[in-house]
């Protein structure tokens, strides 16, 4: 391992309208390391990156590319240059073959043609070099997200990357395809390649990286050799704060009484075909139900349906003690029923509208168009949830797309919390936002159950369900299979001893 | 609480200079076509003066001449907002001005009361198209682009059908005219018309909800749905609008010329309306839009026309022309043609000097 870096980018600042996204970031990377950027959501990791790659263009600082200054202005010329990025979602062909999508755009020629067999054949090499055995003559397609992956990253390394760039690349898979994901990557680093990981899972980073740098806040904390710094304290860097917050939140001991209380909200046989499996759920005042599955048993067309958001085509739904009909967003809305739903931008936020509008958005659709919100409650109401659930930058008027994942969805958040809702029905809340952010989300469904509201919950992420929960609903293959209530019951061993022993059944 | 106010200044002095930076390039063209009409033909370009009570000069014209077009393209927006189009603008203007026309045709053109219901019948028959539009967008799901194609192409058979295959005409000496040729206050009357409609429009958005809830639908759809917007009934509004818009500017070509011509009143205007919209910032994707930057488009596209017979071309470098300034607008539009264009320019303060220009080379070696 050479200690001459192979890039150095020192001071490197980056505004966005009105969000100053980097504040003189230094960076250095050196050949054949595996190097972590860490940080919470907004930190400025992915910005980071852009600049490195030509995405986007720093407004000050210096990119030393082996020594010599470099301004990359897309990412082709960054490619050129020898900086590859692989992304979460893979940026290749599914209907070409694996070889084609190896070697598209410098095919193997045999004069006008294509040399295909020299193609299959220097495919078949390059892939066996990191370690990888495939059919490179099937379609990419036919492959899953995580053999595609290893697919870009060999395109990536065969075109001489000196700097690879992975961001979130092990997002969607599963354990054992994140060990071979790990492998290559080590390969790829003894070969003298350098690396940079970019992942929210802290045990990847500790078992993959040679050193990290830590951002916060668009500044640089710090750079520390992984071995340096143990995870407690890399948090501490990362969030900068104490994160007591997240561990203070113990399980809720249920409301006891609670349970004797009438259901604000009944499913009766609610089920729509091919979504979920007709099913039984009562939600009372004052409640966490969460929902625990794995990702397609149901979970999101469970709480839809609940929602309003699609239509139910079997029983009944029944808000407190009346049978709903023509039960839709709009409706729902008007009884008190605020749904987030999963994908918070194409489902959730009006991108370029502000901060502020997507935040009196559903109280303003109650009202009608021809009642507009007056200004000042409208800034009274902006300003109080703003600081209530401390959305960052605090600013009403910025374009909602200008902000962090966790802040965009305290904006989604506030938009219900403003028409004071009896039943808010959140779906993965906290899903790809930093730990402050996620701290913050359920410490607030805590207090909202305490106030009295009914709250419908669905996180991926079992330890969370257990944490908030009083009662767990748990799905398997679109089916509510059993609803967990006793205090003993609460963990995550239980759920999924439910998925695994009921399912079988079957 | 000081503190949030604050906060709540600088954002709003962000917003409208985000506003004006919006605005910033169809001016800057606006004001090189006015640089080059009054070097032509100097400061009488621009500066108007006063003929028979009324105000008069190339520019005033110009404003006049285009009132029709600023009416239709205003009523463009606001569908363009919701992610919609409505190609049937032009037919519209025609039916309008048959409906005035015919209904003039066979009346006593001198009665104030007459030229009245003959005015509202039009505008009535105009909503309801409109409105029909919309119902086909937002109800029945048909794309915008098809459902306004059919009264595109049926829309001049039924004004032709309305006219009987005539082009009925109405006297000078009926009231009707003024609303083509007449002034108050020295002021031409469609350029009244024109301001009044475009101050109600500023006023209707964005004094109630409605310009919010139509850049919401037309935003994100899907989160404007969940989020309990009735979108059906802003999208037929917005098509009401529009079609509302296309009867008044029917009307005021009709008035101007004295008679309705089914086959030639408002052809192409729809695109000329769609033009005026894009260079005045708002995006065909729908979302965000801006009246007072289709206004300065409308602008932009009357000086134009006079621009071409000024500097001496003939009258058929227009569309060229046309295509040309359109091409420019929508290039400094563009932040990545900016980027490329003013790069030379930029000063290089941040960036260490390097040794060699070409990046790609320097990595070369």
């Amino acid at each position: 391992m050479s200690d001459e870096p192979i890039v150095q980018m020192t001071g490197i600042t980056k505004d966005f309208t009105g969000v100053r996204a980097l504040d003189g970031v230094d960076f250095t990377l050196r050949p054949g390391e595996i190097h972590a950027i860490m940080g919470e959501n907004g930190a400025g990791k992915s910005t980071l990156i852009k600049v490195l790659t030509g995405v986007h263009s720093p407004d000050a600082g210096r990119i030393l590319l082996d020594g010599r200054p470099v301004r990359f202005h897309s990412p082709g010329h960054a490619q050129s240059g020898g900086i590859s990025t692989v992304y979460q979602e893979v940026n290749l062909t599914d209907n070409l073959s694996v070889a084609e999508n190896l070697f598209a755009g410098r095919e193997p020629r045999l004069g006008p043609f294509i040399n295909f067999r020299a193609m299959r054949r220097r495919a078949q090499a390059l892939l066996s070099d990191i370690g990888v055995d495939l059919n490179v003559a099937a379609p990419l397609s036919s492959y899953s997200i995580a053999t595609q992956q290893l697919v870009a990253i060999a395109r990536a390394v065969d075109i001489e990357a000196k700097v690879l760039i992975l961001d979130e690349p092990t997002s969607s898979l599963d354990r054992e395809e994140v060990a071979v994901l790990l492998r290559v990557m080590r390969t790829l680093a003894d070969n003298g390649c350098a690396l940079v990981f970019i992942s929210h899972f802290l045990d990847q980073v500790y078992e993959i990286c040679d050193r990290m740098t830590v951002l916060r806040n668009g500044r640089l904390v710090g750079e520390w050799a992984t071995a340096e710094l143990p995870e407690n304290e890399l948090i501490g860097h990362m969030l900068g704060r104490e994160i007591e917050a997240l561990e203070a939140l113990e399980r809720r001991s249920s409301a006891g009484g609670a349970a004797e209380a009438a259901p604000l909200v009944s499913a009766k046989g609610l089920g729509r075909k091919g979504a979920i499996a007709p099913f039984d759920l009562d939600i009372r005042e004052g409640e966490v139900v969460g929902l625990a599955g794995l990702l397609g048993s149901g979970r999101t067309e469970t709480v839809r349906l609940i929602a309003g958001a699609d239509r139910h085509d079997s029983g009944a739904i029944e808000f407190d003690g009346r049978r709903l009909g023509g039960h839709n967003p709009r409706t729902a809305a008007a009884r008190g029923i605020g749904f987030c739903p999963e994908n918070r931008k194409t489902e959730g936020l009006v991108g370029e509208l502000t901060v502020a509008e997507n935040m009196i958005l559903a109280m303003q659709a109650s009202r009608g168009w021809a009642r507009a919100i007056p200004p000042a409650r409208r800034a009274e109401l902006v300003a109080e949830f703003i600081a209530k659930l401390d959305i960052r930058p605090a600013n009403g008027d910025l374009p909602v797309k200008n902000l962090s994942g966790g802040n965009q969805q305290k904006v989604l958040l506030a938009r219900w919390l403003l028409i004071e809702p009896r039943l808010l029905i959140l779906d993965e809340p906290t899903r790809g936002i930093d730990v402050g952010a996620k701290a913050d989300i359920q410490r607030l469904v805590a207090e909202l159950s305490e106030g009295g509201m009914a709250v419908l919950f669905v996180s991926a992420e079992l330890e969370e369900v257990t944490r908030l929960s009083d009662r767990i609903a748990v799905l398997r293959d679109r089916e509510l299979i059993d609803v967990l209530h006793q205090e003993s019951d609460m963990t995550t061993e239980r759920i999924v001893d439910t998925i695994v022993t009921r399912g079988g059944a079957e | 609480m000081s503190k949030a106010s604050n906060a709540g200044r600088t954002a709003g002095e962000g917003r409208a200079g985000a506003y004006l930076k919006r605005l910033m390039w169809p001016l800057i063209v606006l004001a090189a076509l006015l640089i080059v009409n009054i070097a032509v033909t100097g400061f009488d370009f621009i500066v108007p003066d006063v003929h028979d009570d009324r105000l008069s000069g190339a520019f005033v014209n110009i404003l006049r001449r285009a009132a029709p077009l600023l009416l239709i393209a205003l009523g463009m927006t606001l569908v363009i907002a919701t992610k919609g189009i409505d190609l049937s603008v032009g037919a519209v203007y025609a039916i309008g001005a048959a409906i005035a026309c015919q209904y003039l045709a066979g009346r006593d053109q001198s009665a104030v009361g007459a030229v009245a219901a003959a005015v509202a019948l039009a505008l009535a028959i105009a909503a309801l198209i409109g409105a029909w539009n919309g119902t086909m967008v937002a109800h029945f799901g048909v794309q915008p682009i098809v459902a306004t194609l059919i009264l595109m192409i049926a829309g001049r058979g039924i004004a032709q059908l309305i006219t009987g295959g005539q082009i009925p005409t109405v006297a000078d000496s009926s009231p009707f005219v003024e609303l083509g040729r007449g002034a108050i206050a020295t002021v031409p009357v469609p350029i009244w018309i024109g301001a009044a409609v475009f101050a109600a429009l500023v006023l209707l958005t964005r004094t109630t909800a409605l310009g919010m809830l139509l850049e919401s639908v037309g935003g994100n759809p899907e989160a404007s749905r969940l989020a309990g917007i009735r979108s059906k009934g802003i999208t037929v509004l917005a098509y009401l609008i529009a079609g509302t818009c296309a009867g008044l500017a029917g009307l005021i070509g009709a008035a101007n010329l004295g008679s309705a011509d089914a086959n030639n009143g408002g052809l192409w205007i729809e695109l000329d309306a769609i033009l005026a919209v894009v260079i005045g910032g708002t995006a065909l994707m729908g979302g965000r839009f801006f009246l007072l930057g289709t206004t300065v488009g409308v602008v932009i596209i009357g000086t134009l026309e006079v621009t071409i017979i000024n500097v001496g071309l003939s009258s058929q470098w227009q569309f060229t022309a046309k295509a040309i300034v359109v091409f420019i607008v929508a290039m400094l539009q563009s932040p990545e043609f900016r980027a490329w264009i003013l790069r030379p320019f930029r000063p290089r303060a941040a960036e260490p000097a390097p040794t060699d220009p070409d990046p790609e080379k320097a990595l070369a070696k």
